[in-house]
């Protein structure tokens, strides 16, 4: 790729989604694009570019944006996140909401394994809390990771990475080559394409948000937007999940972390008289 | 440090196995089938066994059956390594005992995550 080219997807990357695309990673760079490119009926990727810069085309830019926004995930990733969320957070929800839905919150879901992985552990402690209502979101950026996520069909390879053989048998089928995960965990998902550094104030209230592995692949400034959106659109008691090693704090006022449970974040109660 | 007894008929593949258990921290022997397999852990019984299904003499399934049946055999956590990936066959494992199940072609990453499932790491 050109220097000029290199420039203009990373300068794009980076308007429209907050995102940062290291311009030295040219491998990655036309791995990523490259099939945008076939995709799309260019010749190569320079042929897609010039076209980008000819037309401002709205729907070719974010399909470059997307391509480069999507990362590997797994089920169960981290694991005790989950743990957490099982053993901790879940029990007390219930307990609090008494009835009232609880809504959690898979923010740049990607494949979809981890809100599926939450989906388990909901299905898996249902009968623990009777009466419990539980409402479960999954968002990207991505239309095409949203797409995947929504077919519930991974590859052998994917079922194999954090998920438990017993899951695997209690909510998967062999579909040919690959394995679909049983109907009645992904009919527990509502989906939708959501920006996270674009105005969310319509995305509505959360309990409970897993924001894993996005704080540090934005450019700076848009990890303040991102936490001070997580932020309004969690409930006052609510808890955010950020990745292992990613902090909020120094970034903004927004979160306190809660102490002993690394990677588990709380709304500072201050934040709202601040915002 | 802990063992695991690596059972394949396949010299490759035990071989691909032992780096990627060395790797994270395990002692290695191996066994090219079910009677090898159980004498090792008649001798000395493993933390862990990597375990193929399909070998000549005896079947991982038959290994399995009778290594729990041995004093001190409920011990070792047994992971299957095989090509047998039908759902039936998987639970028909679990049943016989084992504690993880992998599906062939793995890689490192796969047998670490499935190690870690087991509560081997």
């Amino acid at each position: 790729m050109r220097p000029e080219d290199i420039d203009l997807v990373v300068q794009l990357c980076a308007a429209r989604a907050g995102l940062l695309v290291d311009p030295g990673k040219t491998y990655l760079l036309e791995s990523r694009l490259g099939p945008v490119a076939r995709r799309e009926n260019f010749g190569s990727i320079d042929d897609m570019i010039a076209a980008l810069r000819a037309k401002r085309e709205d729907r070719l830019a974010w399909a470059i944006v997307e391509c480069m926004a999507s990362s590997e995930t797994a089920f169960f990733r981290d694991r005790t996140p989950f743990n957490l969320f099982r053993d901790e957070i879940l029990p007390t929800l219930a307990r609090l909401r008494d009835g009232e839905p609880i809504r959690i919150w898979s923010a740049a879901c990607g494949s979809g394994q981890e809100v599926y992985s939450l989906a388990m552990i909901i299905e898996d402690q249902r009968a623990l809390m009777p009466g419990a209502k539980l409402e479960l979101f999954a968002s990207d950026l991505s239309e095409r990771a949203l797409e995947k996520a929504q077919s519930g069909l991974y590859t052998q390879f994917e079922i194999q990475r954090g998920l438990p053989i017993r899951q695997l048998v209690r909510h998967f089928e062999k579909a040919d080559e690959m394995w679909a995960l049983a109907p009645r965990i992904r009919q527990m998902v509502r989906w939708r394409r959501i920006n996270l550094v674009a105005d969310l104030s319509a995305a509505g209230r959360f309990d409970v948000i897993f924001c894993r592995y996005v704080l540090g692949s934005l450019v700076e400034p848009m990890r303040v937007r991102l936490l001070e959106n997580l932020a309004r659109a969690l409930s006052p008691d609510g808890f955010l999940f950020l990745g292992l090693g990613e902090t909020a704090t120094g970034l903004s006022e927004a979160f306190q972390p809660v102490s002993g449970r690394p990677g588990l974040y709380a709304r500072n109660p201050s934040f709202r008289a601040a915002a | 440090m802990k063992t695991c007894l690596v059972v394949d008929d396949s010299r490759v593949i035990r071989k691909v196995a032992r780096r990627i258990l060395e790797d994270i921290g395990f002692e290695i022997a191996e066994a090219s089938d079910g009677m090898e397999a159980l004498a090792w852990c008649r001798a000395a019984m493993p933390d862990a066994v990597l375990l193929d299904w399909n070998m000549p003499m005896m079947t991982g399934i038959e290994f399995l059956r009778h290594l729990r049946l041995e004093p001190g055999g409920d011990k070792p956590t047994v992971v299957f390594c095989t090509v047998e990936n039908d759902i039936e066959r998987i639970r028909e494992a679990l049943d016989c005992g084992a504690n993880e199940y992998i599906m062939k072609p793995f890689d490192g990453d796969i047998i670490a995550s499935k190690f870690a499932e087991a509560g081997l790491v």
